[in-house]
């Protein structure tokens, strides 16, 4: 009785497709609830403060838009921004690769101590570590004095910045890369050994391209965090326009100038890029969970 | 049989071993490399913090830690992470409980959208709330007209504190919710209890401690965040000072020992947040296990 009724209402499908619900049917309560707080809370805090930091940026008018964010000095801040993002990105990809190897296939004195410690750079504040490593770089700095022998000035160079984002950066590719080294079959390993390939072969055509796509995605995820980084790098760099000064900080300097326009159009330059490198990584992650069956 | 099969296992394995592990002189420079690269950028930053602080003797140490810009410092700090916790957990639950357990069109980009917040930059955290709240800014004239002070006022500092760890309950509570799946849910509804009693007492006891887990993670990012925070605070002493700001502070006036002081605080805060994460992941695990173990005894 009820499926005659139900199907009596229905528009007849050649007029119009059946429409499909937002939202499928659910015996649980609260979707309505949770969804509108989530959505209310979101938008306050996040959505609405961000168009509005794209809307400032167009009150400036094209010609001068391009001016601010072609600007020498800016061009130059992208340049170290991205060159040392890119540097601090791939030295934790090599030694990311080798950390979490040696987490997971060894065993040694202190392992577990030095697995939790790995997760540090989450947890300690940019300032304590922008501090921290400008005095271990300067000249006279316990690591810093050792390549000043060789003339080499880390500190207040772009060398400090890119030490600075291969701290921040550290976790990524270890935490992306151990489960899934963890999780591999040995019978594979085994299979290409008793084929006959020497260990190295096997690591570089069994085992890398099984890592391939959480190794791209820590690399990927170390790479955003060190675009958008300032505490730890504000400390280090020296913030010599031209030479060491990153955008955020020169977004920093137009605030402290009252050019708000120009900080929010720089700042949008920051958040589009921001917005395809999550969405990268996010089909990143896509493929790697498929990769792995997970 | 037992006997052959053994020694033929054994055999094998022994073999296996050697092809499909790495020679001893190639582990031993693994694990050197692994080991002087961790020391280098985690072990020393850590060292250096506290013998620096300490340069001077544990009396400079413990005025810089308890002088009146530093105390208030402290309190500040304490505030800002006490009111982004709980607000963001409330969030975390919400959004969790309408992505895990319902099926909705849009589901993906939500899930996208709430990580915008780890890969913006924190200054542009800072800037956001500048433009809406700033004496120049959108709301800035109404809010002079009514004399509300929300930039250069805690309430910004509040603010940028909440956004930059916004997703951090959320990001721990998904993928666990919806491994988890909803028939315990569905079958308390079914049996009749209310939404809020199924919540208590089937919800939230599965979750706790991903969801503590998300606020300690919240908790360590609300009170060492500097990029945000020093664009709205305006950086006044004894009123508008996080740690970290005051960190800053002290480090430019060059009193390093002060400076590294205030840091070991929040260092030891770092220390202390590690060791709990490690603990409720063992926990976590175990738990794990004796349900895998109680599931597959039935």
């Amino acid at each position: 009785m009820s499926e005659l009724a139900s199907t009596a209402l229905e528009p007849a499908p050649s007029f119009s497709k059946p429409k499909k619900p937002w939202v499928k049917k659910s015996v649980l309560p609260g979707f309505g609830l949770s969804i509108g707080l989530a959505a209310l809370y979101a938008s306050l805090i996040v959505f609405i403060p961000l168009a509005g930091l794209v809307l400032k940026s167009l009150e400036l008018s094209w010609p001068e838009l391009w001016a601010v964010v072609s600007n020498p000095r800016a061009v130059a801040s992208y340049q170290l921004t991205f060159g040392a993002s890119l540097a601090a990105a791939g030295i934790n990809l090599v030694f990311g690769l080798i950390v979490a190897w040696v987490l997971v296939r060894y065993d040694f004195f202190g392992k577990r101590v030095i697995d939790a410690l790995v997760d540090l750079p989450f947890a300690l504040p940019t300032a304590v570590a922008g501090i921290a490593l400008t005095a271990l770089y300067t000249t006279k700095g316990w690591v810093g004095q050792w390549f000043w022998l060789a003339d080499i000035k880390v500190a207040y160079t772009w060398l400090g910045v890119t030490v600075a984002l291969t701290f921040i950066g550290l976790p990524f590719v270890v935490r992306t890369v151990q489960p899934v080294l963890a999780d591999l079959e040995a019978e594979v390993e085994e299979a290409a050994a008793s084929l006959g390939a020497s260990r190295w072969q096997t690591f570089r055509r069994v085992l890398l391209p099984a890592l391939l796509p959480s190794l791209l995605t820590g690399f990927a995820l170390a790479f955003a965090r060190a675009i958008g980084e300032y505490g730890s790098v504000v400390f280090i760099s020296g913030n010599m326009p031209y030479k060491t000064e990153i955008t955020p900080l020169l977004i920093m300097t137009k605030l402290e100038q009252f050019d708000y326009a120009g900080a929010a159009a720089l700042g949008t330059v920051m958040l589009i890029f921001s917005f395809v490198l999550l969405l990268l990584i996010n089909l990143l992650q896509h493929w790697s969970h498929k990769r792995t069956g997970g | 049989m037992a006997g052959a099969v053994s020694s033929l296992n054994s055999r094998k394995t022994g073999a296996a071993h050697a092809a499909t592990s790495e020679a001893t002189w190639v582990r031993v420079v693994l694990i050197s490399v692994a080991l002087t690269f961790l020391a280098l950028f985690l072990l020393l930053p850590l060292v250096i913090v506290f013998t620096e602080a300490f340069a001077k003797g544990a009396q400079v140490y413990f005025a810089a830690i308890t002088e009146p810009a530093a105390a208030h410092a402290i309190k500040l700090t304490l505030i800002a992470a006490a009111i982004a916790v709980p607000c963001n957990v409330i969030f975390g639950l919400a959004a969790a409980w309408a992505i895990a357990k319902f099926d909705f069109r849009g589901k993906q980009f939500v899930i996208t959208l709430i990580d915008l917040p780890f890969a913006v930059s924190p200054v542009i955290a800072g800037l956001i709330y500048m433009l809406l709240f700033g004496r120049q800014g959108f709301f800035g004239p109404w809010l002079g007209d009514h004399d509300i002070q929300i930039m250069f006022a805690v309430p910004g500092i509040v603010l940028a504190t909440v956004f930059i760890t916004f997703p951090f309950v959320a990001r721990e509570l998904i993928p666990l919710m919806q491994e988890q799946g909803k028939e315990q849910e569905e079958a308390a509804i079914t049996l009749g209890a209310s939404g809020w009693k199924m919540f208590w007492r089937v919800t939230l006891p599965s979750v706790k401690w991903a969801l503590l887990y998300g606020m300690i993670l919240c908790n360590a990012r609300a009170m060492g965040e500097f990029g945000a925070v020093s664009v709205v605070s305006g950086k006044i002493r004894e009123q508008t000072n996080t740690l970290p700001l005051h960190i800053e502070i002290l480090y430019n006036e060059y009193q390093f020992a002060a400076a590294f002081a205030v840091a070991s605080l929040l260092a030891l805060l770092a220390l202390v947040t590690l060791v709990l994460k490690s603990l409720l992941e063992w926990k976590a695990a175990r738990e794990h296990e004796l349900a895998v173990r109680a599931a597959s005894a039935q």
